[in-house]
């Protein structure tokens, strides 16, 4: 079974955030610890909608000190795929879901002097984890996080009075914002950046901190990619010679999995390289929607990542 | 008895540091680290650079002679960087640059050349604050004697210029290997006679 070992898991916990965002508390169903993670890390969220199977990758905020459970924070996507809809209209407390082990693709550089963490809207949760892991053992950091508003600013309260001097918070309907020269000026020799948030805000913090010379080594980030949905496509599977049509809501991932086909992957988010696949014979255009792949790579054409890149053309022939 | 040894050029095992010429970067700080024939890695640098000038008025350069002798300090200054210090020494160098590195920001640019001694000491001592090792440039020029600790007594001594040598703390025989740690900036130096007690290799200079 691809993706990895499956935790069997309970719904403890359904708590209301704000008008968006709910967060839900797992706990496994034999009662004991869940596998220690470290903050940064993701579950990927196994969901039945409907008969539809839905796997959705969420960062844990609980505390990476506490094993009795994990708590996920999701954030309702209206005019998305349905799987944030589903969680906030299905799941109930007492549910029996399943999860997958936890995987970090945006862990903490321990060996940095000092963390400087940006977020932005939900991309709060990773630093929840890390802020948690951090104060056990006196870890430095700095936290700048903005939100829409000031009720949609998720855990900003906890936040701010646990880290008075460490959290700094900006409102966009206030129109204030990161005065990110300044911030990166002023950081010392050995301070690694983290950013988690919407993409035009990875790649403006990126951007910035490389023009000043920050090296690309101390910069991390965590971005999810949902598989997006586009026109439907033929697909050849060379290897378990199949040809399968994927649907306009579905991605290519999920078309092999709903075919029978035991495709690897982990993140479902084009993070992690997992599913990179090899493409036999490609006549047109892959969309390539991954940050795996290098552009060198995407340009090639020889290589997909099936969790979240689709096709338009004639004929798609891929190794699986 | 003559035994064939590790050759010095090639990267025969994965440890072993592989340097690459400097390249001009941009940042509000450059930080120059250098010894001996190092000077001239800089200074070839520095003309590759879009804007010379600008680079120099941000430049802080600190430089040692080399193990050999070689002093090309007054070349080094009179480039006219923002801040240029001479050291006797290379343990006479380390305060200095721990001095840089404890107001340094983000955005500071580190270039080291010289000798893989100076350039191993220098990179341990950025790498303490967690400036990520692989985004400082390095470039190895002049002598290639080696600094190497003795794995059985941990003693280090400088400057290493045969192999087999005899360790300056517990006067063990060596075999002067590739195998390097970037934690402490030294090659390791392994008994070679520990099997037979005074079968020693001839030793021959393998670095200068």
């Amino acid at each position: 079974m691809s993706g990895g070992a499956k935790l069997n898991v309970r719904v403890a916990e359904v708590v209301p955030v704000n008008d968006l965002i709910t967060r839900f508390r797992f706990v496994a169903r034999d009662g004991e610890d869940l596998p220690a993670f470290s903050g940064g890390a993701h579950t990927v969220v196994e969901m039945d909608d409907n008969g539809t199977r839905r796997l959705n990758p969420y960062s844990l905020m609980s505390s990476p000190v506490d094993r009795s459970g994990y708590e996920i924070s999701v954030r309702r996507d209206d005019v998305g795929r349905g799987g944030s809809l589903f969680l906030h209209r299905h799941v109930k407390p007492g549910m029996e879901m399943v999860i997958s082990y936890p995987v970090n693709l945006f862990a903490l550089d321990n060996r940095a002097k000092k963390h400087l963490m940006i977020a932005g809207g939900i991309g709060i949760t990773p630093f929840l984890a890390q802020i948690s892991q951090l104060s056990a053992f006196g870890g430095r950091f700095e936290l700048h996080y903005s939100a829409r508003s000031k009720p949609l600013g998720a855990y900003m309260d906890r936040l701010t009075s646990a880290h008075p001097g460490q959290v700094h918070c900006y409102f966009d309907d206030q129109g204030q914002q990161i005065d990110l020269g300044r911030l990166l000026s002023m950081q010392p020799i050995g301070t690694h950046l983290y950013v988690c948030g919407p993409k035009g805000m990875i790649n403006w913090v990126f951007t910035t901190a490389e023009a000043m010379g920050w090296p690309k080594l101390a910069l991390h980030h965590e971005e999810f990619t949902a598989p997006g949905t586009g026109k439907a496509f033929t697909v050849e599977l060379a290897a378990s010679g199949k040809t399968i049509t994927v649907g306009t809501t579905q991605s290519l991932l999920e078309a092999m999995e709903a075919a029978g086909v035991d495709a690897p992957y982990l993140c479902r988010g084009g993070a992690c390289g997992q599913c990179e696949t090899t493409v036999y014979k490609c006549n047109n255009t892959i969309l390539h929607r991954d940050h795996w792949l290098t552009p060198e790579e995407h340009a090639e054409g020889h290589k997909i990542m099936p969790c979240v890149s689709r096709f338009e053309g004639k004929t798609l022939v891929i190794n699986r | 008895m003559k035994t064939n040894l590790t050759p010095v050029d090639a990267a025969s095992i994965r440890s072993r540091p592989i340097y690459a010429p400097l390249e001009p970067g941009s940042g509000s700080l450059h930080l120059v680290v250098a010894d001996g024939e190092g000077a001239d890695a800089v200074i070839e640098m520095l003309e590759k650079a879009n804007d010379r000038s600008l680079m120099l008025a941000t430049a802080h350069v600190i430089y040692a002679p080399g193990p050999n002798g070689t002093d090309l300090a007054a070349a080094l200054q009179a480039l006219g960087a923002a801040q240029f210090f001479r050291a006797p020494s290379i343990p006479a160098l380390l305060p200095r640059l721990q001095r840089v590195l404890s107001d340094a920001r983000m955005g500071t640019q580190f270039y080291l050349a010289g000798s893989e001694g100076l350039i191993g000491q220098a990179e341990t001592a950025i790498m303490a604050s967690g400036f990520p090792f692989a985004a400082i440039q390095k470039e190895h020029r002049g002598s290639t004697v080696r600094r190497v600790q003795c794995v059985h007594c941990k003693g280090i001594t400088e400057n290493v210029a045969t192999d087999p040598y005899k360790c300056s703390h517990c006067g063990l025989n060596l075999f002067v290997r590739d195998h390097y740690s970037r934690r402490l900036a030294v090659f390791q130096g392994v008994n070679i006679d520990a099997e037979d007690p005074g079968q020693v290799p001839e030793s021959v200079v393998r670095f200068k």
